[in-house]
């Protein structure tokens, strides 16, 4: 049974998006405030990934992939500044930064699609994480549109499971990135 | 020096200025209500929660200070909750403490336990939990200082009971540093190259309109406005969130733009080739349709929150600074106004043609409601403050009275939350007691919160209440007759029941009726001498009247309909 999607998004390969890079202060709510922003003002959000910030362990840094086609980029990023909580905001546009996402998935396996499977794998790049008689799991930390083929891919085998974190990025070196807001 | 948390929260308040409180005790709250018993600032006890956050935004509105408000936990809590989306809406500073439960019982459904803070995330500007009782100065601090800053706004203290009964070593933050808010910087100058980009706007304009929004008296702009329109001659529109803003019997102002703004002011936004939008943010009862609004405008937007910049209408300049340093700069940057003589033929013939009307005054029937406003306003002291509700007589008193200062209309304008006029009249009243204070308010709204006149009689707050009593939701009828074939639905309320002057006597006000316009005119005068305690005058009203000019919602401005002696015979 393939589960049912909450709300059906689309890929950011097919939409305007842009990758903001949110310096927060490390407080309780934080991220209800910036998830219930983009809620009340009709905001999309395709991804987010939340990790304390280099800099210091008071604050943590939020990786949101937005799709600019559900409200202009400069809206999102004015009423997102105006939140006491968030300290600085960077967008980081597709062509200037360097994005990951990691992928896992635990595919049935039997002899019928063993070796295919293992090329599959093989040519992604991806690596064997977990094994047992039945079934292995994959894990490829790879850019986004990477992760998306190796998705399609493996949709031709029978999957258990299949989660991707949603994407973490930083700014191409030598392309410095434009901060929007201090 | 040692304290409670109790005490370091009155203490803290006291450190803020805090005068008044309007507020309500029980529970949760209860460990702080005790120091405030020694303490020199002024508690209003409501009799209801929406009522103490009504007052304490009148107590903003008229003085320009932060109101505060102060209730217990749960219940307590969510009947200030609209009083927050209100100052939400219209940028009102405020401060709400609310009680809370125990730490140690916070997530576990305790009694009178509710996540105000989760409720309020969206309708405040911010809000605190506190944890402890040390970090009690700072966050009072940081709340003053976030309510009042920047684009102001209500923000709210959550305080659990065990942390206001804990103690703590006192101290109070002495820099803005020491409030620990990296990621708050109101402060913004206005940059040179755009207000010159603005003022060559401005130079090259043939149609250009001075559209007064309520940062303009949030930012306490009145005299530079006045200076620059003066120097400048460009026409002034004042939004309802700026009435007052700039004198109504200046020859330049046009009056209040919008769905039942004067003709002049809607048409002349409308046909403008440049607006000069001052601490506004193209509302859309501003606007009406907007693909149809102002069409041939360029726009230069001044405002604070960045965020109002192309929300709504692309700008062709803007700039981020509060409205007084904005009309400085512009102001410095302008070296050769436009001529405007054009200009002001049209909108001189526009006035002539089109002033406010309705009906004859002395109706033979029932009284006319503008004519009740204007009888208040002729025979009211200078400087009087008007405080209102929402509807039919909001609108009727923001076009009938003539506002000439700030501070002098206190209105619920973008939540339109009904029942606001009586306890933002009383909190008006707190905050400039030699003031007269007149609440137009309309039979639905009084029904909502007249029971804060019990509040303003025990507590000794005198403001006089003028009930335009029509006996029916009258801006919903209006709607209803004009728009659903006169198909009235659940818009009665009967002009007897209640008995409105038992009522009032009953709070302990004077009572009065009016239904004709000598009565009329008695009852206002009587009002008027009566200096110890609050009057209620039950208007008896025409509930055919409408309010015009009207753009019909979803309409463009094009389509504003006057009074109905004014429009073509065709």
């Amino acid at each position: 049974m393939t589960p049912e999607p909450i709300e059906t998004a689309a890929s950011p390969a097919n939409i305007t998006h842009h990758i903001l890079s949110v310096l927060v202060e490390n407080k309780a709510g934080v991220l209800a405030r910036i998830a219930g922003l983009f809620a009340r003002r009709g905001f999309n959000i395709y991804s987010l990934a939340v990790a304390p910030a280099e800099i210091h362990e008071r604050f943590s840094r939020i990786t949101i992939v937005v799709d600019a086609d559900s409200a202009p980029l400069e809206q999102i990023v004015g009423q997102l500044n105006k939140l006491v909580n968030v300290v600085d905001i960077t967008d980081l546009s597709p062509t200037d930064a360097i994005e990951r996402e990691l992928l896992l998935a635990t595919i049935t396996t039997n002899v019928d699609v063993q070796t295919n499977l293992m090329e599959v794998i093989a040519r992604a790049n991806a690596a064997i994480v977990d094994v047992d008689a039945h079934a292995v799991t994959v894990a490829l930390a790879a850019t986004p549109q990477a992760c998306d083929d190796f998705e399609r891919t493996l949709a031709g085998f029978s999957q258990v499971e299949l989660h991707r974190t949603g994407r973490v990025a930083l700014p191409r070196l030598g392309r410095p990135a434009n901060p929007l807001a201090e | 020096m040692e304290l409670t948390g109790a005490q370091a929260l009155i203490k803290s308040l006291e450190m803020c200025g805090v005068e008044t409180i309007f507020g309500l005790p029980g529970g949760a709250i209860l460990p702080v209500y005790d120091p405030l018993i020694d303490s020199p600032i002024r508690h209003i006890l409501v009799r209801h929660e929406q009522g103490a956050g009504h007052m304490a935004e009148g107590y903003a509105l008229a003085t320009g200070k932060p109101g505060v408000a102060m209730v217990t936990s749960g219940p307590g809590a969510t009947n200030i909750v609209t009083p927050i989306a209100n100052a939400h809406m219209d940028s009102t500073p405020l401060v709400v403490i609310t009680g809370q439960v125990p730490t140690s019982s916070i997530g576990s459904d305790a009694f009178q336990e509710c996540d105000i803070t989760g409720i309020t995330m969206g309708i405040t500007k911010h809000n605190f939990l506190l944890q402890s009782a040390q970090d009690i100065p700072r966050v009072v601090a940081a709340a003053f200082h976030i309510a009042t800053t920047g684009r102001p706004g209500p923000v709210l203290v959550d305080i659990p009971k065990d942390v206001a009964q804990s103690t703590m070593t006192w101290w109070w933050p002495e820099t803005i540093e020491e409030l620990d808010l990296p990621g708050y910087q109101p402060t913004v100058s206005v940059n040179t190259k755009d207000a010159k980009d603005a003022a060559d706007l401005i130079a090259a304009a043939s149609r250009p309109v001075l559209y007064v929004g309520g940062g303009t008296l949030k930012s306490q702009a009145t005299v530079e406005l006045l200076a620059f329109a003066e120097r400048t001659n460009i026409p002034v529109v004042t939004t309802l969130m700026a009435r007052g803003a700039f004198p109504d019997s200046h020859v330049q102002h046009l009056g209040m733009p919008g769905m039942h703004g004067m003709y002049t002011a809607v048409m002349a936004m409308q046909r403008s080739d440049l607006l000069i939008s001052l601490g506004a943010r193209f509302d859309d009862r501003v606007t009406g349709r907007l693909d149809g609004f102002a069409p041939e405008a360029k726009i230069i937007h001044v405002d604070i929150d960045a965020a109002e910049f192309n929300k709504i209408r692309r700008a062709d300049v803007t700039l981020q600074s509060n409205v007084r340093d904005a009309i400085v700069a512009l102001d410095a940057a302008l070296v050769t106004p436009p001529d405007l003589a054009s200009w002001w033929t049209t909108l001189r013939d526009w006035q002539e043609r089109y002033p406010l009307a309705y009906d004859e005054p002395e109706n033979k029937g029932l009284l006319r409601p503008q004519a009740v406003v204007e009888a208040i306003y002729e025979r009211s002291a200078p400087g009087t403050i008007v405080a209102a509700g929402v509807g039919q007589h909001q609108m009727w008193a923001a076009q009938h009275w003539k506002y000439e200062s700030a501070g002098t209309w206190i209105n619920s304008g973008g939540a339109g939350t009904m029942g606001f006029g009586v306890p933002a009249g009383i909190g008006a009243k707190v905050g400039r007691p030699d003031a007269t204070v007149w609440v137009i308010d309309g039979d639905g709204c009084f029904q909502m919160t007249a029971q804060e006149l019990v509040t303003a009689r025990s507590e000794g707050i005198p403001i006089k209440v003028a009930i335009l009593n029509n006996a029916y939701l009258g801006m919903v009828r209006q709607w209803q007759e004009m728009f659903y074939e006169e198909r009235y639905s659940e818009v009665y309320l009967s002009p007897d029941l209640p008995d409105y002057v038992k009522w009032a006597e009953a709070m302990g006000c004077v009572g009065l009726r009016a239904t004709t316009p000598e009565e009329m005119r008695a009852a206002i005068d009587t009002a008027n001498t009566i200096n110890d305690v609050p009057v209620v005058i039950d208007f008896r009203t025409d509930s055919s009247e409408k309010v015009f000019p009207m753009v019909p919602s979803g309409a463009s401005n094009d389509g504003i309909v006057v009074h109905h002696s004014q429009r073509d015979p065709s």
